[in-house]
């Protein structure tokens, strides 16, 4: 495959990061007034994470209402494209297969999503080992699950709706062992009753996932095999027990995805991107909604990107009609945190010998010796590796206290064209700073 | 019946559903180690949408391309480190 250097640079007055429900959602609101909107997706086909372009079931229906409503001759696309710096005000640099592609904005909504949190314990970094999500984005990509045993483990909604995807594609899911009290799933489960179509929901999942045992209160200790993962063992109170698997799959429900707000120096507060209630951050031309405000499901999300989506294509009423909607729907995400957070005996699952830092193999161990971030980064290069401390990052947080370090550009890992780019259109900084990758 | 593309993975010839991802197809070859760590440990793909880095393989001479992002095209040629 020829490379260019440099992809054509686009220009647009709204530009929207991330095709998932809450960008796409921008989209077509901002639409209505504008004549048209850039989309900046990682992915090959848009959808984000929960309308992931499935092999075996084809384009979501859900997904597919939303595109028929955005005119291809009205919105600019850009597939397989990775925002990786923002060199000056109102211009971001976007790695594609193309090369790097400079894109200036007027006006920009961060739609950037979530990701699973993952927290180590012996074996985490077995082959097989996968997130919940992780895996499901595997099969939907293709890789063939009949028959395989799959364990289930970790915390969130997310658990179950992922098994009851993985036994519908033929999947043999053995267990889901959720790390939530059982008090606070029951409080959960009776706050859906003001919810009739989360209710409604609720009961399809229960109905679909029957057989499939449910353990709350119940964590994985550690993961065993020589290569790949072969069972898991599992602690329920007093009892600990192993079993069988082919996959391990297992995440601590999710985290937004703050790096390009952090980039772009967006306010950060509790782990989200701030917003005002018209969806704007600290910054005054750049908008976020979804996940990145806090992890609140698809409603929420949709809300959120279509009143970001009118308030920068200039609609106020447009927006002002969703408020109330959305804030109902923000009650939700606050229970979700509630219901899913972390109990205090995830913490002592790992050992000192357990890696924590997958791309620099720093274990907890050698991490000990470090007060802070800082220290640890530079003495260890735990976070140093591609991911940028994405995985790890909010391992440490838990594990050990620290808060993350500041983002830098490269935002990730970078070809060198990109950076030469970056730093190109960096005026005044100097190139030595973008190249240390 | 999806449309096959053929791909080569590690120097082996390897039929798959067009659309497929490159880390898929990898699995499905039954070779679950994708990259050596630094420490020389066997690592295969863990968050399946491109945030940590532990699925990346050679696609095409590119080093280091994350192969969960990447669909497989006819005649690609895929290098593992297993």
């Amino acid at each position: 495959m020829a490379e260019r250097l440099m992809g054509d640079s686009v220009e647009s007055d709204i530009c929207i990061i991330g095709a998932g429900p809450a960008g796409l959602s921008a989209a077509v609101a901002a639409l209505e007034r504008a004549s048209s909107v850039t989309v900046v997706d990682e992915n090959v086909h848009p959808g984000g994470q929960i309308w992931r372009h499935d092999q075996i079931k084809g384009e979501n229906p859900e997904l597919r209402v939303l595109m028929n409503r955005l005119p291809r001759e009205r919105v600019n696309l850009i597939s397989s494209a990775t925002v990786i710096a923002a060199p000056a005000k109102g211009r971001l640099i976007a790695e594609t297969p193309h090369g790097a592609t400079p894109i200036s904005y007027q006006r920009l909504i961060l739609a950037t999503g979530a990701r699973e949190r993952f927290l180590p314990f012996p074996g985490w970094t077995l082959q097989n080992v996968t997130g919940v999500g992780g895996l499901q984005a595997l099969v939907k990509g293709g890789l063939k699950i009949a028959d395989q045993r799959i364990v289930i483990a970790g915390s969130g909604p997310l658990l179950l709706a992922v098994a009851a995807y993985l036994k519908q594609v033929g999947a043999r899911v053995v267990l889901i062992a959720e790390q939530a009290p059982r008090r606070r799933l029951i409080r959960f489960g009776l706050s859906l009753f003001s919810n009739p179509a989360r209710l409604g929901q609720a009961l399809t999942l229960k109905r679909q996932l029957s057989g499939i045992p449910y353990l709350t209160d119940c964590y994985p200790v550690a993961a065993d095999g020589e290569d790949k993962v072969r069972r898991v063992i599992l602690q329920q109170g007093a009892k600990i027990w192993q079993v069988e698997c082919d996959y391990f799959a297992c995440s601590f429900h999710l985290l937004p995805n703050l790096e390009l707000a952090s980039l772009l120096n967006c306010g950060i507060e509790a782990g989200r991107v701030v917003v005002d209630n018209s969806q704007r951050t600290s910054e005054p031309d750049i908008y976020s909604a979804g996940e990145a405000t806090g992890v609140g499901g698809l409603e929420l999300s949709i809300l959120e990107g279509r009143i970001a989506g009118y308030m920068a294509s200039g609609n106020l009423p447009g927006a002002a009609r969703l408020f109330r909607r959305r804030d109902r729907a923000r009650r939700f995400a606050r229970l979700l945190d509630q219901t899913f957070a972390s109990t205090a005996v995830l913490r002592e699952l790992p050992s000192d010998q357990t890696i924590v830092c997958r791309c620099e193999d720093v274990a907890l161990g050698s991490l000990r010796e470090h007060r802070s971030w800082k220290a640890a980064k530079l003495q260890s290069r735990c976070g140093m590796g591609p991911c940028q401390g994405r995985i790890c990052g909010p391992a440490v947080e838990m594990l050990l206290g620290w808060q993350p370090d500041s983002v830098r550009p490269p935002a990730l890992a970078a070809r060198l064209d990109t950076l030469l780019l970056t730093a190109e259109l960096a005026e005044g900084q100097n190139t030595q700073e973008w190249s240390k990758e | 019946m999806a449309e096959k593309v053929t791909i080569l993975i590690d120097g082996t010839v390897h039929e798959v559903e067009c659309g497929t991802t490159v880390a898929a197809a990898v699995l499905n070859a039954g070779r679950s180690l994708f990259r050596r760590s630094v420490t020389g440990a066997g690592r295969g793909p863990l968050c399946g949408m491109g945030i940590c880095y532990e699925c990346r393989v050679e696609i095409d001479g590119v080093l280091h391309s994350r192969s969960c992002l990447v669909p497989c095209r006819s005649g690609m040629e895929v290098r593992t480190d297993g």
